[in-house]
Formats: structure tokens, sequence, C-alpha cells
């Protein structure tokens, strides 16, 4: 279920390591693979929808994979009491047959659903509403559209104020939408426009740089320094101001308010505003063999799938590595695997912090990108695995307490004058017991400027949709 | 950076900034090459070491 970065993945190795006996079946209900990485490009109008997407249907053909554009809406992981077994029963989008419904049974599943942009979460947010976002090709298009009006009122001698960052007190993915405020920048520069906006940065994070994931220390210019420090430098250098701590709670035109930690309320006026809505699973019932609704058994309260994390309430300072999942196995159902975001994580990884009110003003963890694309593969493998020896043993893990991850944020798209930030942390989730320093590996975690970062993101953007249609080669590239 | 004296205590007055020269060698192609390959190198160590 689901065909983004790790859902394709997974596919992909698994239609690679099983015989053809074995019938690969994916279930998306977009038509297309979206490279989500460079949508900030899309933000901009430095690339086009069609050059960050391309069907599924063909490449699937091509590798014998069934297609069905579809979205999952119940699975019944103990079946019906027929000898066909366990099913998911999914929901036609296409436009030859939206709104029929059929089931489709499984010997293995894997939930690579990834996110429901919960813009309803904030009153007013989101494209149709009062605010762009640039989580999708068609979000993206949107919002360069609205992007060029305030470009043509600067150049019509009208000052803009444009606000990106995050629209929701627990809302994450702060990395996209801080390369979105470095690439208008950016743009804004090339046109001769800076003095002309005032750039804002809104986030719920307790420092900038914390990116969800409790900020990082970087070895940089003879320092171990904290990626606060790096992020605030970058903004200062492009005159962007910056709020912290900020839960937007509501958006009317043209006017965010947010609550601060303090409790206290504001409002930021804005003439085009990008900002990311809260995460959360999709709307998938599970039902049991005798008809009997047991979603809160598969799902969390936030509707993303249980796996073989540890889901035990537990302060801070108790937070350990071992709580993150290693093979993203179901607890209940051994067959059922949740992959990229669409795993529930035991905790968040930053502090988790309350206002003076209550609100939970705290980043949620993130999951995409190269970990996404990791753990599609690992399951992938262990699937196969299983399938071909009858073992029902995980040769391979894939814990975000142990895995890296490296994070290419565009600063800027141009060949000579570009840049990017080239971040890397390992592992993801920080290790206090191992690293009780700097709770990572100090010599793994890198953060440059430069334009060899825009080089890495423009060569990743080639690379890995080269991957992911299947070109020659395409298993040897890692994820 | 412009008008420094118009964010005395305000959160943008106190990061470091980059000088004249450490933007040159951002963009210098020479210097910038030799980042991509060792960035890249640094990513794949990064992408091999984390899952089994």
């Amino acid at each position: 279920m689901g065909a983004g970065i790790s859902g394709h993945t997974a596919a992909a190795f698994l239609r690679k390591k099983l015989g053809k006996q074995h019938e690969v079946i994916v279930v998306s209900p977009s038509q297309y693979y979206q490279w989500i990485p460079s949508n900030v490009w899309v933000g901009v109008g430095r690339m086009t929808a069609d050059q960050v997407r391309f069907k599924l249907e063909k490449v699937y053909r091509r590798w014998g994979i069934v297609f069905k554009q579809a979205k999952a809406i119940e699975i019944h992981p103990e079946g019906d009491g027929s000898p066909d077994g366990p099913f998911v029963v999914i929901e036609f989008t296409s436009e030859a047959n939206r709104g029929e419904t059929e089931r489709v049974h499984y010997d293995y599943l894997v939930n690579a659903t990834g996110p429901k942009l919960n813009f309803g979460a904030t009153e007013g947010l989101g494209p149709g509403h009062h605010t762009h976002s640039i989580c999708s090709y068609d979000h993206a298009t949107e919002a360069w559209e609205g992007l060029q009006r305030v470009i043509e009122a600067m150049q019509q001698g009208k000052p803009q104020k444009l606000l990106i960052g995050t629209g929701h007190p627990g809302a994450t993915c702060q990395g996209a939408a801080f390369e979105y405020t470095l690439n208008i920048a950016f743009e804004l520069k090339r046109r001769n426009l800076s003095k002309m906006a005032d750039i804002t940065w809104i986030s719920n994070e307790y420092e900038v740089g914390d990116f969800g994931m409790g900020g990082a220390f970087v070895k940089r210019g003879g320092y171990i320094t904290s990626t606060r420090v790096f992020t605030e430098s970058v903004f200062t250098e492009n005159n962007i101001r910056w709020i912290k701590q900020a839960g937007v709670t509501r958006v009317e035109p043209g006017l965010v308010h947010y609550e601060t930690l303090d409790g206290a309320s504001h409002t930021e006026a804005f003439d085009f505003a990008m900002l990311i809505p809260a995460f959360s699973g999709h709307e998938i019932r599970a039902f049991s063999r005798s008809g009997e609704e047991i979603t809160t058994k598969l799902f969390a309260p936030n509707k993303f799938m249980k796996v073989d994390a540890d889901y035990t309430t537990k302060s801070f300072e108790q937070w350990r590595v071992a709580d993150w999942p290693q093979t993203y196995q179901n607890p209940d159902y051994p067959n059922i695997y949740a992959v990229g975001i669409a795993f529930a994580p035991p905790h968040p990884i930053s502090k988790p912090m309350k206002s003076a009110s209550g609100l939970v003003i705290s980043p949620t963890p993130p999951r995409t990108g190269m970990p996404s694309g990791v753990i599609g593969k690992v399951i992938a493998q262990n699937i196969a695995y299983q399938i071909r020896t009858g073992k029902k043993d995980h040769p391979h893990t894939a814990s975000m307490g142990r895995m890296g991850a490296a994070c290419i944020i565009s600063a800027g798209f141009s060949l000579t004058k570009g840049s990017g930030a080239t971040m890397t942390v390992s592992p993801v989730v920080p290790d206090w017991e191992r690293y009780p320093d700097w709770g990572r590996n100090i010599r793994a975690t890198v953060g440059e400027i430069g334009l060899a970062g825009h080089w890495i993101k423009l060569f990743l953007h080639y690379m890995f949709l080269h991957k992911a249609k299947g070109y020659p080669f395409w298993w040897m590239i890692p994820e | 950076m412009e008008g420094k004296l118009y964010s005395v205590n305000k959160d943008e007055f106190y990061p470091p900034v980059p000088t004249k020269t450490t933007l040159f060698w951002r963009r210098n192609i020479i210097l910038q090459i030799f980042h991509f390959f060792r960035l890249n190198l640094k990513i794949m160590r990064i992408v091999v070491k984390g899952h089994s």
C-alpha cells in the first residue's frame, strides 16, 4: 500500500528478489511517483511538475508488478473465514472506475501509505484556503503561481511579507520549509528584489535548527557547534527573521494566529505564506475475522501503524534508542509491516514542550527521504528471505537509532551561483549512551554550505529518478 | 547583511555571518568539486554503515 519513496523501493526490491511465481501488487491512489525532495524547486519555478514525477503504470508493467490506482480503506488481517486469507479493501481513484471497491488478498502486507496532509487540523491552512504548501507537486505548482504574484507586486514597487514554516503546533518536515525559505531568498536576490521582501520563518521548534530531531552538533570552523548557530547564521546572511516556539492555531486571509510557549497569543501578517501542515496516518480501518473493528489494535491514535517499537509512556530522560523499531513488523500480525512515515514512532526525538496554556508546541519526528528508502529496502529483503527460506526471522534491520541520514538542503538553484547545505547525522535518533557528549557520532555529522551542496542535490535528483524508473543498474544506487 | 544597527538586541544581531572570503570559497569551482566528491563519499559511508 503506497508508492512513495518507501513503498516504491520495497516493491522494486521485492520484485527483483522474488521469482515470477510470486505476485507483487502495489496499491496507490496516485498514478504518479513523485520525487518529493525536488518539489522545493517546483515551488520556485526552477522545475516543472513533470520533471519531478512519472507515471507508475509503465514502470510496473515492465517490472511485472500489478498496479492498482486505488486507496486502501480497510484491512482484514484475519480474513473473513474464507480460504483466501487476509485481505485489504481498496477503493479505486482512477477516472475509469472511481469509487469501485475490490478485495486484494495478501500473504504479506507492507503499509507505506505515507502521511495524510492534515490541513484540517489548523483552521484556514493549506491550498484552497489561505496558505500554500510544497508537500506535493501540485501544491508546489500552485505555490509557484502564488509566489509569482508576490514577485510581480514587488516589481511594481510594493513591499511584500512572506511567511514560511510550520502551520501546526505539532508539524514536522521543517527541513522542506527551511529549503523553501532559502530558495525564495535566493530567487528574490537574483531579481534584485531582496529589499522589497520581508521574509519570516515561523516554526514550532524550541530553537531553529532543531528539524524535529533535537538538532545536532557539527564540527565547523574549529568548533563543535549546534545546528542552531548554523541555521541562525544562514537566516541572518539571507535577511530572514525567525519566530520560534510558535504553534500556528488559525489562519485568516493575510493573517496567521499563533501561540508561543509562554502561553501568549500573537498574529503575523503575510502576503504569501507556505506553511507545512500536521501529518497523520490515513483513514484505514481494521476488522477481525468476526467483523469486529480492531483499528486501535493495528494503529496508534495518530493513525500510524504500530510496529516493533516500545510504545510505553516514558519521560524524555528515559527515552532510549532501543525504543525505536528495527524490523517494522506489526506485533500482532507478523505478516504486516509499516515503513517510511506510515509507522508509528515510539515518541518524538525533540524534547516535547508545552505552552503555559497546555498546548504542545513541539515537532514530531521526521521519517522522510533517506530513512524511508532504507526501511523500504530492508523490509523487502526480509520478506523475500522469509518467502524463499520459510524461516520467520529478520536478517536485516534498520533502526533509526543506528542508521545515519543525509539531508541536502537546497539554498539556491544555479550551477555556478547556487548553494546547498549538506547535513549528515549518524544516527538519526541521538544515542546518548553510546555518544554521551554529543548524542551522535561527531565524525560522521556534517553541516556545510556551498555550491557543492547544490550539485549534490541536483545529482541526487537525477540519480534517484533513474533508480525509481528502473533504468539500467538501478539496484546499485543506494537509498 | 545590512543595517546591523537596526537589529541590536534582536535574535538576528548575534549569529556569525560569513565573510567575503568565506563566500568566495563557497563558490570556488575547484574547491567545490573537491567538496562534491568528499561529501558524496561521506554520505555513502553513512548509507552503507546505517543498516545491516
